[in-house]
């Protein structure tokens, strides 16, 4: 076991951990921080997925020592003051899940596409979220909420 | 883990399986637990006979069964008690849109409890698209008999006639005296009982206010926040996680075993117990290493594989299950064999096959089990039969039923995967012994190969039409994957049907749409081979032979939205069409593919679904489950398949068992004919079931190949099935 401090959604955690864990493994089993899911542990599913400095990554694939010193953001840590990001929003509003269990995944990927690509065409939308699995089959009204976060953020509104 | 050749689940688990049993509090318990107010209790009111004229298969209702209970708080805060559960399919919302609607109050004013052993009603499980047929008129009942309670409360505090009194929005009003009062301010906390067993006059669906409306799910903010806590997100004080040791292959015999790494390991404890092995420690990773630590060697049996299933399955009946086989494959019926002497007939017989599938929601088996110091166990799983995985618990560990808990948090869905407890046993096992509460989450391997599979299945069809397209002889035989679907709607006098149950190698259960896929797969297909050997257009050979009127309905929708009459198939574009019923919903699917000739890539561009299934009570709800059930079904028509020999799974990861993903998504448009003269139905299920074979006569119009093989486009080639010419 070693000691490590993360910088988890703005808070400087302690955590021990086992040098070869996953962030995923500390992030749910030691920090409660069940927001994040396992899907597959294999980087095929995307339900894991965090931002890492903005980028996004597979927790599962990321050894809990590279995430020291990086900001890291979690699906807990995007909602502010009461105020749901534009993403989160709009998945809400379209109602962009059924069991809702790839949704963090989904909106994590989607606040990383639309940081990189305001104003994304269906196409690109498709491509850049293929890596996220919903084996609930809810594609279509994932796009749909990817594109109206981006109509709302153009509009200035949320983040 | 030793004895899967013999797995006692049924295909189908029927909705009245199992006795209907008394609730378990008593009354002086519920106040206790939930304060005073109105509780109003369903005994178990035929309510789907007097509605639809229908019954539960002859059952006799039993009066001491308690199917549902509500309960209306001081402060007016309205619970709702079900033993239906929460897995994607929306009822937490739609259920309480139905309760809302006949009570008169908003939709936030509701609050489901679901799934929770000890607080709900028994309920034999969240299958088999019953809620909404089952489940939503005794809640409707109840709720109307609710409000009308609630009126006499009011005209006894005001001394005037109910009848004069109007009821809104949570709210009895005296329109002479202008007086109003809530249904809080009305329970006023008094503990009152009601028993309900009548049918109240329920709101016709044509003026529902609250119902049929597309009302965001009930939580949905707590999903997309990341604060919901699936069966795997669940933690307690003191809590370990645990992991159990799986043998290398089905029906294996552990020969020898070393545990003395793992035991090194800070914090492992061991847990054994013939055969079970399994670990606890004080976090998941160092239980994950003490797991792959343990040396143990198996000895597994020769077992059949993909190679040979078909064969298998054909020849190995499960003796008293139905399992007889006829004396010759595919005889035609004595009346069809004089016409098809005829030589006015045409005679056509083919086989069709579908693989093994895995449900593989995006949430593995988990559970969270506890036992307190009276010895009161209670677990948290993923389960869609909470009161079955409590039976199996009660059985497992010989304890009264009274000291056993089930709690089923909304999870990461199930597809009719997720019916056993063998999770929850596990976890039980392992906290016992532990003396603390287990987490216990499988893996994605895990999930692949110790869960249960669609069955694979075999389908011979035989049948004769005369050359103006009239069908004249019709017979179908399914070979394990079940009878769903198996009925022809089409006309033909004395068809012949028959299931005949198998053996199978894999565990196999339940699954979305079951055996309705495999049999609609080779019923629609064939009827299209029938469509050309006549020469006609396959929509006007199936009106031809059509006259069901639900179905044809829903077949011209289709048609005319997808622009059938003008689609004319290229070799690069095909088109194709299917329809029928499934668990009283109707269906018609129609789809457009593109071929690749240099890649032999087949993609879905296009999907067109006209859908009735009765008085629509969530169209947002129902649109995204039929949407949902399409795209999943583009998986089983074009790809997916479990690879197995000798009792091992050789694809168990979702890198080599390919599920769909966006890039496979067509354009889908769904056509809801909401009839609200017709009790809603199911709808969970059927809109899966046209999109294989609309998909396989797509590829047929456009390049004349014939896949009779489900999956038709696999990634790797599939061993026993002579190559698909799609399989890239
Ligand atoms: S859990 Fe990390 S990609 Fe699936
Ligand atoms: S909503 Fe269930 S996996 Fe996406």
């Amino acid at each position: 076991m070693s000691d490590y401090v993360l910088n988890v959604n703005g808070a400087k955690l302690k955590v021990s951990a086992l040098a070869d864990e996953t962030l995923l493994s500390v992030l749910r089993n030691r920090l409660d921080l069940t927001g994040t899911k396992y899907g597959c542990g294999e980087g095929e599913c995307g339900a894991c997925t965090v931002l890492m400095d903005g980028a996004a990554v597979h927790a599962c694939q990321t050894l809990v020592a590279d995430a020291v010193g990086k900001q890291i953001t979690t699906i807990e840590g995007l909602e502010q003051n009461g105020k749901l990001t534009a993403v989160q929003q709009a998945f809400l509003d379209v109602g962009a899940f059924q069991c809702a269990y790839c949704t963090s995944g989904m909106i994590m990927r989607a606040t990383v596409l639309l940081h990189e690509l305001p104003n994304p065409t269906e196409a690109q939308i498709r491509t850049r979220m293929n890596g996220n699995i919903c084996r609930c089959g809810t594609y279509p009204r994932i796009v749909q909420a990817v594109q109206q976060a981006s109509h709302s953020m153009a509009k200035g509104g949320a983040r | 883990m030793s004895t899967l050749l013999s797995d006692p689940i049924d295909l189908a688990l029927p909705e009245t399986s199992n006795a209907p049993r008394c609730f378990a509090l008593d009354r002086r318990t519920f106040f206790k637990v939930f304060g005073g107010g109105l509780l109003v209790c369903l005994t178990d009111a035929n309510v789907l006979a007097q509605e639809a004229g229908g019954g539960f298969g002859g059952r006799q209702p039993v009066p001491t069964a308690v199917s549902a209970w509500l309960q209306i708080a001081a402060d007016g805060k309205i619970s709702v008690f079900t033993g239906k559960v929460e897995i994607g399919q929306n009822i937490r919302t739609s259920l309480a849109q139905l309760v809302a609607e006949e009570l008169m109050v908003p939709f936030d004013a509701i609050t489901m409890v679901m799934g929770d052993t000890d607080l709900v009603p028994y309920d034999a499980g969240t299958f088999g698209s019953q809620s909404t047929p089952q489940m939503g008129p005794r809640l409707r009942n109840m709720a109307a008999t609710a409000r009308q309670a609630l009126l006499q409360m009011a005209a006894k505090q005001w001394s005037v006639d109910a009848a004069s009194l109007t009821i809104a929005d949570g709210k009895v009003t005296n329109p002479a005296s202008k007086q109003s009062l809530t249904y809080g301010q009305l329970t006023r906390g008094e503990k009152i009982v009601t028993t309900v067993s009548s049918t109240a006059p329920l709101t016709p669906a044509n003026v529902w206010k609250v119902a049929g409306k597309p009302i965001p799910k009930a939580n949905g903010r707590e999903f997309v926040t990341g604060k919901h806590k699936y069966p795997s997100d669940i933690a307690l004080p003191g809590m370990m996680f645990g992991k159990v040791l799986r043998a290398t292959g089905f029906n294996a015999t552990l020969v020898s075993v070393d545990t003395s790494a793992a035991e090194k390991l800070p914090g492992v404890k061991l847990v054994r117990d013939g055969d079970f092995i399994g670990v606890v420690a004080p976090d998941a990773y160092t239980a994950e290493q003490a797991i792959a630590a343990i040396q143990a060697k198996w000895t597994i049996p020769s077992q059949p594989s993909n190679q040979n299933i078909f064969d298998y399955l054909k020849n190995t009946p499960e003796s008293g299950r139905g399992g007889a086989r006829p004396n010759a494959s595919v005889q035609p019926a004595a009346a069809a064999t004089a016409q098809s002497a005829d030589s006015q007939a045409i005679e056509l017989a083919q086989s069709y096959t579908v693989q093994y599938i895995a449900h593989a929601p995006l949430e593995p088996r988990a559970a969270v089990a506890q036992w307190d110091s009276t010895g009161k166990l209670t677990v948290w799983t993923g389960t869609q039969r909470p009161f079955g995985v409590k039976d199996e618990l009660v059985a497992a560990f010989h304890l009264d039923p009274t000291k056993v808990r089930v709690l089923q948090p909304d999870m990461g869905s199930g597809y009719g995967g997720k019916h056993t407890g063998e999770t929850a046993i596990e976890a039980a096992r392992l906290a016992k012994a532990a003396g603390q509460p287990v987490r216990l989450v499988w893996t994605r391997e895990e999930e692949f190969t110790w869960a249960y599979f669609r069955p694979a299945g075999l389908m011979e069809l035989k049948a004769s039409v005369q050359h103006d397209g009239t069908l004249i002889s019709w017979e179908h035989h399914n070979y394990n994957s079940g009878n769903a679907g198996l009925e022809t709607s089409y006309n033909v006098s004395h068809p012949v049907t028959a299931y005949h149950a198998s053996r199978s190698p894999l565990r196999q259960a339940s699954y979305r749409a079951l055996a309705s896929t495999a049999n609609h797969f080779a019923r629609e297909s064939f009827m299209d081979e029938l469509a050309h050997a006549v020469a006609m257009d396959p929509l006007a050979f199936r009106r031809k032979n059509l006259t069901e009127p639900r179905l044809l309905a829903v077949l011209n929708a289709a048609a005319e939205k997808f622009g059938w009459a003008t689609s004319r198939s290229t070799p690069t574009r095909g088109f194709g069409l299917a329809c029928g019923m499934e668990k009283g919903g109707h269906v018609a699917t129609c789809a457009e593919v593109a071929i690749d000739p240099a890649t032999k890539s087949v993609k879905i561009v296009r999907v067109v679904s006209a859908w009735e299934s009765g008085a629509v009570v969530n169209p947002d709800g129902l649109q995204n489950q039929n949407m949902g059930a399409i795209i999943q079904g583009i998986g089983g028509a074009l790809f997916e398949a479990i690879h197995f020999a000798d009792g091992r799974i050789l694809n168990p990861h979702f890198e080599s068992y390919r599920l769909p993903r966006f890039s496979d998504t067509p354009q889908v448009d769904i056509v809801l004919v909401d009839r609200k003269d017709i009790p809603s139905a199911g709808a969970g299920e059927t809109g899966l079931v046209g999109l294989a074979p609309a998909v396989g006569n797509a590829i047929f119009a456009a390049t004349g190949a014939r896949v009779r093989n489900m999956p038709m486009a696999p990634d790797a080639p599939i061993p026993g099935i002579t190559s698909s010419p799609f399989t890239t």
